[in-house]
């Protein structure tokens, strides 16, 4: 700094201002998209010593009533307090793995932010007690596991994660891959397949150690509680489900990616931020391919957070949107989806193996005009809970809304044998192929 | 605390025996894997199912402990104690 005296003086780096309002997560990604480095991220948002750190962190994620960002929406506090109090050292899993075709938002931040996703690994990792932490990421992630490293290197250059050390394991990305006891297996030298449960992964994981996974999103959200505090945590969001929350809409938006809202957001704010829609819609995926449908225009009202939307049938999942544009089959995408699920079953579960395969054969006979099997509404809630792993009851929640919010639609394929439609294709479903072990 | 049958769905290969020797808690569906009433296991029934735990061929078939809420439904799926 240039004085009036013409002499220079030493400059005070300007301490990091406790961000305000949104974005949070989003708050250091560059102009350029590169990624955020670990000085300019300290710089953002002040260095992990300033933060709450150790067993006192567990009670200050309890008081911030942080949820689960993979999907589950379950509190953090517990799942520490859990793990912590299991006998033997714990392993913290980061779970990046993001198999979910319509998501982008872990990789994302594990491309642009990474330092801060670090961070909440390492002080989580603090909390319970643990000195080795996986993050694993999905094969076909490669510019995000090159990041993560280098991330990594940089972190131990500085020496600032003490005993806790770091490393990334490339896992596969099959759907059901980033199931937390799929991960797990994988990580035994096993297939990434869903286990029976308990033990839980809290119970034994990682080399039968105690393990905590976390979702990236949430360990990110993780990394600001420790330095902000609960009270601020809470400004944002709603008193259950407080924070903000990563979302990636894609579809008939002017701006499709990824969007950090407050959770609680009416959905109209959201496509408003995505610049709004490109062409008319007929409905709105929320939630994933795990999720439901929900017809334009009485969609717009919905509010974005997982008690809103599980009182109405949905979930927020791990916070994925579609925007269906209407002069899209309908029928045809959904039927596409369910043959997508039916073939990432892990082959493993009875009701899963043949019941998906059953209600994705049902579906593909209405597109084209053909009455589906009577036996498909039953299908739908005799499948539900019956797998090891939530995967079919994911897929059937899909298709049961799938059946409901365009009956009018199926109703026309049944009479006329198609519809009016296009069959331009919308949901994305990732190339055969994709490896599985 | 009561109760509960759980199939562990990797280990069942729908053999469908347990259906056979434990109908009132027990049927099979469309492709012979059993689908288990979620209701705490009564006294009177635990004998059957008992015998339908110990016939498994795959040992897929479980009782797990449970804890009921107040309104007498089963809480959580439990640890299996076969
Ligand atoms: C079929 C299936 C796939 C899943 N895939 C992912 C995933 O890719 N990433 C993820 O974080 N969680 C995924 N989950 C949820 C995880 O099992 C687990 O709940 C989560 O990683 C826990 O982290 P959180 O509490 O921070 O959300 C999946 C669950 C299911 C049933
Ligand atoms: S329910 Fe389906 S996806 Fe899950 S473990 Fe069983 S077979 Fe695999
Ligand atoms: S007897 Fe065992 S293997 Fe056979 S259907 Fe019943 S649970 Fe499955």
């Amino acid at each position: 700094m240039t004085g009036a005296t013409g002499l220079t003086t030493a400059r005070q780096p300007d301490p990091p201002a406790t961000p305000r309002g949104l974005p949070r997560l989003l708050a250091s990604v560059r102009e350029d998209a590169r990624p955020t480095s670990l000085d300019e991220h300290v710089r953002r948002y002040g260095s992990t010593r300033d933060a709450v750190t150790g067993p006192a962190l567990i009670s200050l994620v309890e008081a911030s009533g942080l949820r689960g960002r993979g999907g589950a929406a379950f509190p953090t506090g517990v799942k520490l307090r859990a793990v912590a109090a299991q006998r033997g050292r714990p392993v913290l899993v980061v779970n990046g793995v993001e198999a979910e075709p319509a998501s982008g938002k872990d990789r994302a931040l594990l491309r642009t932010t990474p330092q801060l996703v670090l961070d909440g690994a390492v002080l989580a990792a603090g909390a319970v007690g643990a000195q080795e932490v996986i993050v694993g990421i999905g094969r076909h992630a490669i510019r995000e596991r090159e990041v993560v490293a280098a991330a990594i290197d940089a972190r131990r250059r500085k020496r600032i994660d003490g005993r806790v050390s770091l490393r990334v394991v490339v896992a596969p990305d099959a759907f059901v891959s980033g199931e937390e006891t799929a991960l797990l297996q994988f990580l035994n030298g096993g297939p990434a397949k869903p286990t029976f449960t308990p033990p839980r992964p809290f119970e034994r994981g990682v080399g039968g150690a105690p393990t905590l996974v976390q979702n990236v999103e949430t360990l990110a959200h993780l990394a600001l509680i420790a330095r902000f505090g609960a009270p601020w945590f809470r400004e944002l969001g709603t008193p259950a489900e407080p924070g903000s929350a990563l979302l990636t809409i894609s579809g008939a938006v002017a701006r499709p990616g990824i969007h950090e809202i407050a959770l609680g957001t009416p959905l109209r704010e959201l496509l408003t931020d995505a610049g709004g829609a490109t062409e008319p819609v007929s409905a709105y995926l929320v939630g994933g391919y795990f999720g439901t449908w929900f017809a334009e225009p009485a969609a717009r009202e919905l509010l974005l957070d997982e008690e809103h939307l599980a009182a109405r049938g949905g979930g927020f999942g791990a916070g994925v949107i579609v925007a269906l544009p209407a002069t899209t089959c309908p029928v045809s995408e959904v039927a596409r989806v369910a043959r997508y699920l039916a073939d990432e079953s892990a082959g493993q579960c009875g009701p899963c193996v043949h019941g998906l395969p059953a209600i994705a054969d049902s579906l593909a006979r209405i597109t084209i005009g053909e009455a589906h099997d009577q036996r498909l509404a039953r299908w739908l809630t005799e499948v539900r809970g019956r797998g090891a792993c939530r995967h079919p009851d994911g897929a059937t929640r899909f298709a049961a809304s799938s059946l409901d919010v365009f009956a009018g639609e199926i109703e026309e394929h049944l009479r006329y044998g198609r519809c009016a439609a296009s069959d331009r294709r919308v949901l994305p479903i990732p190339a055969r192929g994709r490896d599985r072990r | 605390m009561s109760d509960v049958l759980r199939v562990n769905p990797i280990a069942c290969e729908g053999h469908g025996l347990c259906a056979e020797l434990f109908p009132e808690r027990i049927r099979l569906d469309d492709w012979g894997y059993p689908i288990v009433d979620p209701r705490p296991i009564t006294p009177e029934l635990e004998q059957h199912a008992r015998r339908a735990v110990d016939s498994c061929p795959t040992l897929a078939l479980l009782l797990a402990r449970t804890h009921t809420n107040a309104t007498g439904a089963a809480v959580g799926p439990g640890r299996p104690r076969r």
